[in-house]
């Protein structure tokens, strides 16, 4: 048994042994149990109030029965031919929110959609989705949607809102259009027939620019776009604060790209080298092989050396002074054309410097495609700014909001909101799904439907089309802000679904051959959802075909050419950043899960902890350690402190979180919070981090390097984080990790593989049990996560919430450690550092490395929960299956006691129909928000324990699917929410008693290699199986910096 | 004298023997009614339900050009004929549409395709035939069917073969086949039987072997009676007998008639509070005096024409009105309660039914596991539904009475390629039938999530 060296923990709760933590890890529930209000002076309920009650029980129950209530049975007046009341219908369609996009099939009862899942027939997202593509089913049902046209303030109908937007816009002298990125040809065609009605403009902004990427790749390549970048042709990725598996560009995309490059097998001993150089440890620095914190400042200076470096010159000081940098440089020479460096920073010089390296590194036609354009950030910063001084000075007679909310998410937003509130616009049109920040000062408000009530058409990328469909009717009397335009155009085709299919008709069908019949081909495209023209049509998604196509795509395109001059950027970056020790520098981030703040108003967002400080619902500053120290902050488990940050003229109480991994002199502030007009969910979370963003020639700067300052307020401040819940008390050997040079050698590498002392010698624990074990003659289901893959991007968390009707119990239940989360994503750092080595483990958290690490009940074969239930509320199933029956659970809690896992959840509260968590939980305390519960899946009460179910009903219903048509289940048919959201395909579900199942390959594979069951030792005999995490290091290198 | 001596502590040892008697033919009354319900309705139900969807036959037939004449085509067809069809056509008379014998002759089997699939459409491309077939019929709309060619064939078939072959009626295999399952159903049912006659022959045993003592005691006392050289203290003893108001006193006696009382008081309470939430026997008014008896039962309108969900569904359905106007546009019209489907429509409001089977929430039941999978007859749940004029809750729908039938039944598993491997390797291990419980059927997660 090889000892594993390292140390892990999962904050610096547990790294200092917080009174407080350690107190609270001892304990699985917390003392302070405010469930009852109604003991009077005191005292708890006494026995004779339980006899009481009891008596009353018995004759209430018998007085009950005596009139049970009349329940009435609805049917349809005229069944929908397609709608099958309990059968779940499936419709392809398209998210595409502010740039965003995926690819996704919406699942509907009974006509109302009730869960997303990702398309496989996609070739850009690949069947993977996101916390905010999942989440964004409930924003459909938000209580804070407009449910009619307003004008003035008042509600209104189309007709006089029409009439009197027509004036207004008749007589407007300068009109101006105002959106987010637009992904679809056909709402711009519609915005350029109302742009040319009326001879106005339209202006593209962006809540996170990446307006010097596209800039930089206009004045290098003449092509105004954003590339199209492939991760998984990459054997090194080099990025600067680019987090580009959290907010950056298409994540879902390049998540699926590049975790291609992170699996692991005996068939491939390879994977990608990632090196990563940010301020904030990010979600995309978690996964890093190597990262190097390093200051805003010294980034621009840190991409110019490595040109240097990378075109055959020795870099100067700065290449000595950042670790890594040189070895990033030696390891992208040698592998020109199949490495990738990219950079977050919205400087042009920086990003032209950026398309230098990888022009000299020969990564054009190969890792980038610049012609294959991708549109997923179009906004032009100096437009927009130039808009904002245009409104300031009232030279705009006429605006409309097209769904975009500028007066919250951008930088010069507040400016704007006053000059909107001053009047200095004579017509001011949102068409703002919600009275948002932006609506509020508007004179007319036309709201436009959800995307699930829309047709609409996107190009995400040149030549690669995809349709979206309705799922559901309008709820409200909402209108497609597409109709909106055409009927103030006074175009002659007012309904954007005939406007749709014209232009398809006309544009993209005579694209393809295969199919003669217009609409057969409508119909066949709106059954894939997707549309390449020149790839085949079929039917099935055939994945060893997408990539083959893909390559015949990209040797298509001619080798681009660079122009620029590099030389003269380098001068100029240099000459921009300085770096001076003693200046606070402020990095501006923006969050996987809340994103911009659109969808804010989201609980299930709100809830979903950030994948690395586990922070929930609101934001904070980030700031290191020995800063901390420094301004005399502390932060212990549930406590923390507050300090007053200031911006320029912009001054803010913030709390704080110390984070290991920020690189000193640094502090971060993360966007989407803060809003003040969003609905009841998100007001007032957090603070509007907006502000603090500088415009420098018209620029977004994310990054900012002068006029930062921090001071303790001395306050003391409650933040609501998961971290430190559910410890593992001390055992060490849930994380197993290794070295990619370890693991070549031996497969085994970074595995723990414990022994239990008996009198015949050592034993496996396996081999040895009090129970007789079950016996799994029809289905035995299992789990295979691979923790090389998981990027931590929470998709899983946000799904399972979903098709479990799991509720969201808010920031103080969070903070009286209740969450209700069944599938879990620990973060883990990690150091080699000596266990008792304190100031060697202080330093590790300068820069730790970290490890994500689902977790989930683990479905044990001799499961602890079960021996100990008093009432045998939890059984063992003959499929493999934990099972929790909440009828039958009286809530002794013994069982969540008796789980080494920590994943049992109890219900402390009834947390629907509850006017407690009307704010919080408002999928099942609303009507409209309770259209989105899984109606297969029961609302648990009050004083129930629940759990991961390895998602029953999905299996049930698979199972019944096969046995109607009178065959055995296919693999991949049966699948949990977890394992179809992943869009890194971390989690692999089936059976186990299938041979040909991808758990039975992927086990077999790895039996003598990484898979290990957590905690073995204690002879639980999970079905869940974990992967080992495989760092791409090399072995003689020292691992911390 | 020591005879006599006895009889007391005879008779007292006989009080728990008597008890217990009692105590079984209570319980054994129960068992026989609940078995009664379970067991002797399935024999008529299955010959009921045959006659509502006719089993396969191995029937000969002629072949014939397009249309084809296997026997699976024409089981096939039946079973399309039956769940689609039958409502408004018969073979051989006229119902709302025209009987169809000999169809295939009169018609082109494209045409007939085309008509199936859409009739409004062939009617409005100015065919003749189907322009005056219309008409003829008070222009009442044939609901397109979304068949596929080969099934519309299979239905032509079915067809033909009735034609063809008009006195070869179904009845000698539905009885043959009735009888198998009625045979295989009732097994259980026979051995209870025999309980209860074994009981019954015991009771009158000892009724006779009571009688026969009381017979000799009598004799006896009658004998010692005519005696004369007793001493007085014997004779007050033989002529005294046993007072009635000494037995009634006798505490063994008190205490037996407590705790028969207690008993029965307990039995009773315990027994009302398993009642508690079981609605057994509701039996709302509903706002439509909708008969069973007459669509289900006089008709034989296969439940799945209106109850479109049970083969694949969670839900039955209850049917939506359009169902009921496919036949309701033309049938009984002037009917006031027909006139509510009318308003229904006219005032765009759906009709609120009073749902009669009320299972918790926390119960998943899922009508096509149990019908279309299990083979489960409607009847087994809901009943003699086609003798209800208004429907009532049958089953008690309780968990002892879904576990009781999952612990009992036997799964159909034949031609079904899921279960194979789990029948083979059921009957390596045991001899018994491979039973729901056998799969898992008794696991909380199968019904509770």
């Amino acid at each position: 048994m090889k000892d594993n060296q390292k140390r892990y923990w999962k904050g610096l709760e547990q790294l200092s042994n917080d009174p407080e933590f350690v107190k609270n890890s001892e304990k699985e529930f917390p003392d302070y149990l405010p469930i009852n209000s109604n003991s009077g002076e005191g005292g708890g309920p006494s026995r004779r109030d339980f006899l009481k009650m009891m008596g009353f029980g018995i004759a209430a129950a018998s007085l009950a029965a005596c009139e049970a209530p009349v329940r009435k049975a609805i049917p349809y007046l005229n069944k929908p031919v397609d709608v099958d009341p309990s059968i779940p219908n499936y419709y392809a369609s398209t998210y595409a929110s502010e740039g965003n996009y995926c690819s996704i099939v919406v699942k509907t009862r009974e006509g109302r959609p009730i869960k997303i899942e990702g398309n496989r027939f996609s070739t850009i997202t690949e069947g993977g989705t996101g916390p905010q593509v999942e989440a964004s089913v409930l924003s459909l049902y938000d209580s804070a949607r407009l449910r009619q046209p307003k004008v003035k303030g008042e509600d209104a109908d189309w007709a006089s809102l029409d009439r009197e937007v027509l004036n207004g816009l008749r007589g407007a002298r300068n009109l101006k259009i105002v959106s987010n990125t637009i992904l679809s040809p056909s709402t711009k065609a519609v915005i350029n027939e109302f742009t040319s009605r009326f001879g106005g403009e339209h202006i593209v902004y962006d809540s996170y620019s990446s307006y010097a990427l596209i800039e930089a790749h206009r004045e290098n390549f003449g092509q105004p776009a954003v590339p199209s970048y492939r991760f998984n042709r990459a054997n090194v990725i080099v990025s600067f604060g680019a987090d580009f598996l959290g907010n950056w560009l298409s994540t879902v995309e390049i998540n699926k790209q590049y975790s291609k490059t992170r699996k692991l097998g005996p068939e491939k001993k390879t994977m990608s080298r990632h090196y990563q150089f940010e301020s904030v440890l990010s979600m995309t620095g978690s996964n890093a092989d190597y990262r190097s914190p390093i200051r805003p400042s010294q980034e621009g200076a840190a991409i110019a050396a490595l040109y240097q470096l990378v075109s055959g010159g020795n870099g100067g000081a700065i290449a000595q002074e950042i670790p890594y940098l040189q070895k990033a440089a030696k390891d992208l020479l040698a592998n020109r054309g199949q490495s990738l460096v990219v950079s977050g920073s919205n400087d042009i010089a920086v990003q032209r410097i950026v398309n230098a390296i990888n022009s000299t590194l020969g990564n054009y036609g190969t890792t980038i495609d610049i012609n294959q354009p991708a549109y997923y950030r179009q906004g032009n910063d100096r437009r927009m700014a130039q808009f904002v001084s245009d409104v300031q000075a009232g030279n705009v007679g006429a605006v409309v909001f097209l769904d975009c909310n500028p007066v919250y998410d951008y930088a010069g937003g507040l400016a704007l909101g006053q000059a909107l509130e001053g009047n200095k616009v004579k017509v001011k049109i949102s068409m703002s799904d919600r009275m948002d920040e932006t609506a509020a000062l508007c004179d007319y408000v036309a709201p436009g439907h959800h995307y699930l009530e829309s047709w609409n058409d996107y190009e995400p990328k040149q030549n690669m089309f995809s349709l979206a469909q309705p799922a559901i009717r309008p709820i409200f009397q909402t209108r497609q802000v597409e109709e909106s335009l055409l009927s103030w155009s006074g175009a002659a085709e007012t309904n954007y679904f005939n406007y749709l299919q014209n232009r398809w008709r006309t544009d993209l069908f005579g694209q393809q051959q295969e199919i003669t019949d217009f609409q057969q081909f409508w119909d066949t495209v709106l059954y894939t959802g997707v549309f390449v023209p020149g790839r085949p049509l079929n039917l099935e998604p055939n994945m060893d075909q997408l990539e083959n196509t893909a390559q015949t795509v990209d040797q298509t395109g001619a080798a681009p050419v660079f122009t620029g001059n590099t030389n003269g950027d380098i001068r100029q970056v240099q000459q921009t950043y300085k770096t001076d020790p003693e200046q606070v520098e402020l990095v501006i981030y923006s969050k996987v899960g809340i994103g911009s703040g659109k969808q804010a108003n989201n609980p299930w967002l709100q809830e979903m902890p950030d994948p690395v400080t586990k922070v929930t619902w609101e934001n904070y500053m980030t700031i290191s350690m020995a800063m901390a120290k420094e301004f005399g902050l502390e932060m212990n488990e549930g406590k923390s402190a507050m300090v007053n940050l200031t911006v320029g003229d912009t001054t803010m109480e913030v709390p704080v979180v110390i984070q290991p991994g920020q690189a000193n002199g640094t502090v971060g502030v993360s966007l989407g919070y803060g809003r003040w007009v969003a609905g009841k969910v998100a007001d007032n979370r957090g603070f509007n981090a907006y502000p603090f963003i500088r415009i420098v020639d018209g620029v977004c700067q994310y990054n900012v390097i002068s006029g930062v300052k921090v001071e303790n307020a001395n306050k003391a401040y409650r933040i609501a984080r998961t971290q430190t819940h559910e410890t593992f008390m001390g055992r060490q050997t849930v994380i197993q990790d290794s070295t990619l040079a370890e693991y070549q050698e031996n497969a085994k590498a970074g595995r723990f593989e414990p022994v239990i002392a008996t009198a015949d010698g050592p034993k496996d624990p396996e081999t040895l049990s009090l129970w007789d074990g079950h016996l799994y003659p029809n289905h035995h289901w299992g789990m295979v996560i691979d923790m090389n893959s998981c990027t931590g991007c929470s998709a899983c968390v946000v799904a399972c919430h979903i098709e479990n009707n799991v509720p969201v119990v808010g920031k103080d239940e969070v903070l009286n450690r209740r969450e209700m989360h069944w599938l879990r994503i620990d973060r883990y750092y990690s150091s080699n550092a000596e266990v008792g080595d304190y100031a060697g483990l202080e330093e590790a958290s300068e820069n730790p490395e970290v490890t994500f690490q689902p977790m989930l009940c683990q479905h044990c074969n001799n499961a602890p929960c079960e021996t100990v239930c008093p009432v045998v509320a939890t059984t063992h199933s003959s499929e493999g299956v934990n099972q929790m029956t909440y009828n039958r659970c009286i809530g002794t809690r013994y069982c969540a006691n008796n789980c080494p896992y920590k994943v049992r959840r109890f219900n402390w509260f009834k947390y629907h129909d509850n006017k407690d968590f009307a704010d919080t939980n408002t999928q099942m305390n609303d009507d409209l928000g309770k259209m989105v519960l899984n109606p297969d899946v029961t609302v648990r009460a009050r004083g129930v324990m629940e759990k991961c179910s390895f998602c029953v009903q999905r299996i049930q219903g698979g199972k019944l699917q096969a046995k109607r048509e009178g065959r055995r289940p296919v693999d991949g048919e049966i699948i949990t929410a977890c394992a179809s959201s992943c869009p890194t395909d971390a989690i692999v579900f089936g059976d186990m008693n299938d041979n040909d199942s991808r758990v039975v390959k992927l086990l077999k594979a790895e039996a003598n290699g990484r898979a290990y069951k957590v905690l073995k030792e204690i002879g639980t005999r999970p079905n869940v199986f974990y992967l080992t995490k495989i760092r791409n290091k090399d072995s003689e290198e020292e691992v911390t910096a | 004298m020591s005879f006599i001596g006895k009889t007391g502590p005879d008779l007292k040892s006989l009080a728990p023997v008597a008890w217990l008697i009692c105590l079984l033919l209570f319980n054994g009354m129960e068992a026989f009614a609940q078995d009664g319900d379970g067991n002797v309705p399935p024999a008529v139900e299955q010959d009921s339900d045959a006659a509502i969807e006719p089993s396969d036959s191995p029937q000969p037939v002629a072949a014939a050009g397009g249309i084809p004449d296997s026997e699976e085509a024409i089981t096939q067809g039946r079973q399309l004929f039956n769940g689609n069809c039958k409502v408004c056509h018969a073979i051989n008379e006229v119902v709302v549409g025209p009987a169809l014998a000999g169809i295939h002759e009169r018609r082109p089997v494209e045409w007939i395709h085309a008509f199936v699939k859409n009739s409004q459409k062939v009617i409005q491309s100015g065919d003749t035939y189907a322009v005056n077939l219309f008409n003829q019929y008070n222009k009442t709309q044939m609901p397109p069917f979304n068949f596929s060619d080969e099934e519309i064939n299979s239905i032509l078939a079915y067809i033909k073969n009735e034609t063809d072959n008009p006195v070869q009626a179904n009845s000698p295999a539905e009885a043959v086949d009735g009888n198998q399952q009625g045979g295989s159903g009732g097994g259980s049912g026979i051995s209870s039987d025999y309980l209860a006659i074994i009981v019954a022959a015991l009771l009158v045993v000892l009724l006779l072997v009571l009688v026969v003592l009381i017979l000799v005691v009598a004799v006896l006392n009658k004998y010692l009676g005519q005696r004369a050289d007793l001493d007085p203290a014997d004779k007050e003893i033989v002529q005294g007998g046993v007072k009635v108001s000494d037995i009634v006193k006798s505490r063994p006696f008190i205490a037996f008639v407590i705790f028969l009382f207690v008993s029965i008081l307990a039995k009773t309470v315990l027994d009302s509070l398993f009642l508690v939430g079981i609605q057994q026997g509701y039996q709302p008014e509903q706002p439509i005096a909708f008969s069973h008896k007459l669509h289900a039962g006089q008709y034989q309108i296969n439940c799945n024409y209106c109850h479109t969900g049970v083969y694949k569904a969670k839900s039955a359905n209850i049917p939506s009105v359009n169902i009921c106007m496919n036949c309701h546009n033309t049938i009984k019209t002037e009917s006031p309660e027909i006139q509510k489907l009318y308003s229904a429509v006219e005032n765009n409001k759906p009709i609120e039914w009073v749902r009669i089977h009320n299972l918790p929430d926390l119960a998943y039941f899922n009508h096509s596991q149990h019908v279309n999978v299990g083979g489960v007859e409607c009847q087994t749940c809901h009943g003699q539904i086609q003798e209800m004029e208004v429907v009532y809750q049958h089953a008690e729908l309780t968990m002892g009475w879904c576990i009781n039938c999952h612990r009992e039944t036997e799964i159909n598993a034949e031609g079904n390629e899921y279960y194979d491997k789990l029948v083979k390797l059921h009957n390596a291990n045991t001899g018994e039938p491979f039973r729901v419980k056998d799969i898992g059927g008794l696991e909380c997660s199968k019904c509770h999530y």
